[in-house]
């Protein structure tokens, strides 16, 4: 999903244009190859796993996961990095396990508030020319405080109609996979067909001319953290859907989960180069692998230090990837 | 009583922030522009002016409320704590300077580390204190040299890079550091409980590294080398610098004290535990671009490290003083930094 085809700069010609295109071609088929190989290896340690429930078991975690993914990447696409995902996400479950059930309407203008703080720290960003790292650290920690006094200890429960939307048996292919597909396809709709999607990028690839061509910035950026509130308030909701009640620190590490799985995807930090469907791929690629690591029977001490082998390992593939197409 | 300071405190901070701005124009008439310019210009080149004036505030909040226990008693704590948040946050700062994209995110995992390896070669011994010290060190450096191999021969980018390094080095942590029960010996913990003429040892430790550092930064091949890199990598390329042996060296050095200060933490708080560093993560980003240092890199602040480490901890000992929960302290912790990077912004602007 690479957005631009990597030019190789050592060669000219068609034989080099060829080889450009594979590589482009190799970088969007690796979140996948990685998903593949790591699906292959858990249902070649457990059979059993190779069917609707067992799929449903491995991947479940990873709904949450694939928004708050997209929420990161629409950030990293205009070149930005969001450090208050997790605790966004974390304060959307504490909303949906207290204010849901008992005061929805409550509870809806609560979350559009939410969205619409993210959308005010976009224009922020953009109108003064803050660095996002630190407005959304500022940020994180508005949500982390909004959770705490919403949600003091673990608790609340998720209204009912959510937890049954969360159980409920797709046709065919387990819940998961449909999400998968249906997250991957409005995500690449956004970003890769809109003409939104092209402003986004353009913002982030080169902003002067964005600004040139007489498009108002601040109202761009502002669109894009609204819509990566949206996907963080999908999270959200869907993450206490299926845990059934909420505690203040329950996405805390959806951050950096987040920033890792759109990087896998072929996201990069700078430059608007940003891949919804590798996004996808890579959120279910870093929560399968830690499931992968539990049936391997690992020592829980060194799964941690595993998933960043496994994180490493993709990573490293891509550079050789690019190295061996010329790319410098 | 505590209306008065409650109203004085937003009262007085809007009017320091808006000093360059509001005042000017109101002199200008009286042909004093060359001297507001003036001032500006001073005050843009200072770019940790602002995190001081924010930390002189909150800690004179702090006093109006009366509650701090005397001003004497909360400097010393603040001192105290702020020594390792600048001892780490200098690392960070170091690696931000050298370009966009540069962090490291492993800072949390290295003090977990190497405060369990300080104890283990301490192992309660006065004698050990030396190596334990720089046994914590050389841990940290080696995670510097492992961070930067996989950003350097992998190309993966830093913050992923020292991402999956933390993952790892926790896991290491893990293991070496469970059930791990050895004391500091008596001697490292009466040394980091000392103070000298009311001033605490380990901020002087911290404020000897600092100048250090700042040396380094002014006089040295490397430091002139870190924000060349920083403000251009092709030109300082160009011009024959060694680029990726300078941000080699920041990240070694970032490290490493990384390493010195889980050792100092573990020291500090009578053995080591796994969580010791977790707060450093966010807190060392913040108190680095609080500080006024650049985040596109090039542009190292040193004093405002200290400036914005003691506001951070001050901030946090004012909530309290107000009687802020936890939840309220943290919501409003989120809003003064957003607050301060906004006016610190319009301040370089103008």
């Amino acid at each position: 999903m690479n957005l631009s085809p990597a030019v190789p700069t050592g060669t000219t010609g068609a034989l080099g244009m060829q080889r450009g295109r594979r590589v482009a071609l190799m970088q969007t088929l690796l979140p996948a190859i990685a998903l593949v190989v790591l699906l292959a290896a858990v249902f070649m340690r457990q059979p059993r796993a190779m069917s609707y429930f067992g799929v449903n078991l491995l991947l479940n975690l990873a709904i949450p996961v694939m928004f708050a993914t997209l929420a990161q990447m629409m950030v990293l696409a205009v070149s930005d990095l969001d450090l208050s995902i997790g605790p966004f996400v974390s304060l959307v479950a504490c909303i949906g396990a207290t204010l849901m059930p008992t005061q929805p309407v409550l509870a809806v203008l609560a979350l559009a508030a939410a969205v619409g703080v993210y959308a005010l720290a976009g224009a922020l960003i953009q109108a003064r020319q803050l660095p996002s790292i630190v407005v959304t650290l500022g940020l994180s920690f508005v949500w982390l405080g909004c959770a705490v006094l919403l949600l003091p200890t673990p608790g609340g429960t998720a209204p009912e109609w959510l937890q049954a939307a969360m159980r409920v048996k797709t046709p065919l292919l387990p819940l998961p996979i449909w999400m998968a597909v249906a997250t991957g396809i409005v995500g690449h709709l956004l970003i890769t067909r809109s003409a939104f999607g092209t402003l986004v990028r353009g913002l982030g690839g080169n902003p002067a001319a964005i600004g040139r061509a007489g498009w108002n910035m601040v109202r761009i950026r502002a669109g894009v953290y609204a819509i990566a509130g949206v996907f963080g308030v999908c999270a959200g909701l869907m993450l206490v859907g299926q845990s059934t009640s909420a505690d203040a620190n329950i996405a805390s590490r959806y951050t950096l989960v987040a920033i890792a799985a759109a990087i896998l995807g072929g996201a990069e930090f700078a430059g608007g180069k940003v891949a919804p469907v590798g996004a996808v791929l890579g959120a279910l690629t870093v929560t399968l692998a830690a499931s992968f690591l539990t049936f391997l029977n690992i020592a829980p001490d060194w799964q941690v230090g595993m998933q960043g082998l496994i994180l490493i390992a993709v990573l490293g593939l891509r550079a050789a990837i690019d190295l061996a197409g010329g790319k410098r | 009583m505590s209306a008065i300071p409650d109203a004085r405190v937003p009262n007085s901070a809007a009017k320091n922030a808006a000093n360059d701005h509001a005042l000017v124009p109101a002199a200008s008439a009286a042909g004093q522009v060359s001297r507001g310019a003036r001032w500006r210009r001073w005050a843009r080149n200072r770019p940790w002016l602002g995190s001081c004036i924010a930390a002189v505030l909150a800690w004179a909040a702090t006093q109006w409320t009366g509650d701090g226990g005397g001003s004497g008693g909360l400097l010393t704590a603040a001192l105290a704590f702020s020594a390792f948040t600048v001892l780490v946050s200098l690392g960070q700062m170091l690696v931000i300077s050298v370009g966009p994209g540069n962090a490291d995110l492993s800072i949390p995992s290295t003090i977990a580390l190497s405060g369990a390896a300080a104890m283990i070669v301490m192992n309660g011994d006065n004698a050990m204190l030396v190596p334990g010290l720089l046994a914590a060190t050389v841990v940290g450096m080696a995670v510097g040299v492992f961070n930067f191999g996989l950003i350097r021969l992998l190309r993966i980018p830093p913050i992923i890079a020292t991402l999956a390094a933390s993952l790892i080095v926790m896991s290491v942590a893990i293991n070496v550091g469970r059930g791990l029960k050895v004391k500091p010996p008596p001697l490292f913990s009466d040394l980091m409980a000392m103070r000298v003429v009311g001033v605490p040892l380990v901020a002087l430790v911290a404020l000897a590294v600092t100048l250090a550092i700042a040396l380094m930064l002014e006089r040295t091949v490397l430091g002139r080398s870190i924000a060349a890199v920083g403000q251009n990598r092709r030109a300082a390329l160009l011009a024959g610098l060694r680029v990726e042996r300078t941000r080699f060296l920041a990240y070694v050095i970032c490290a490493g004290l990384a390493g010195l200060t889980g050792a100092l933490i573990a020291g500090f708080s009578g053995g080591n535990s796994l969580d010791q560093g977790q707060e450093y993560l966010l807190m060392t980003i913040a108190v680095v671009v609080i500080g006024g240092t650049a985040v596109a890199g090039g542009r190292p602040s040193v004093p405002g490290i200290w400036g914005a480490a003691m506001f951070m901890f001050l901030l946090v000992a004012l909530l309290n003083a107000v009687g802020a929960g936890p939840g309220l302290r943290t919501l409003l912790t989120g809003v003064i930094i957003i607050a301060v990077i906004v006016l610190a912004s319009s301040r370089a602007e103008r």
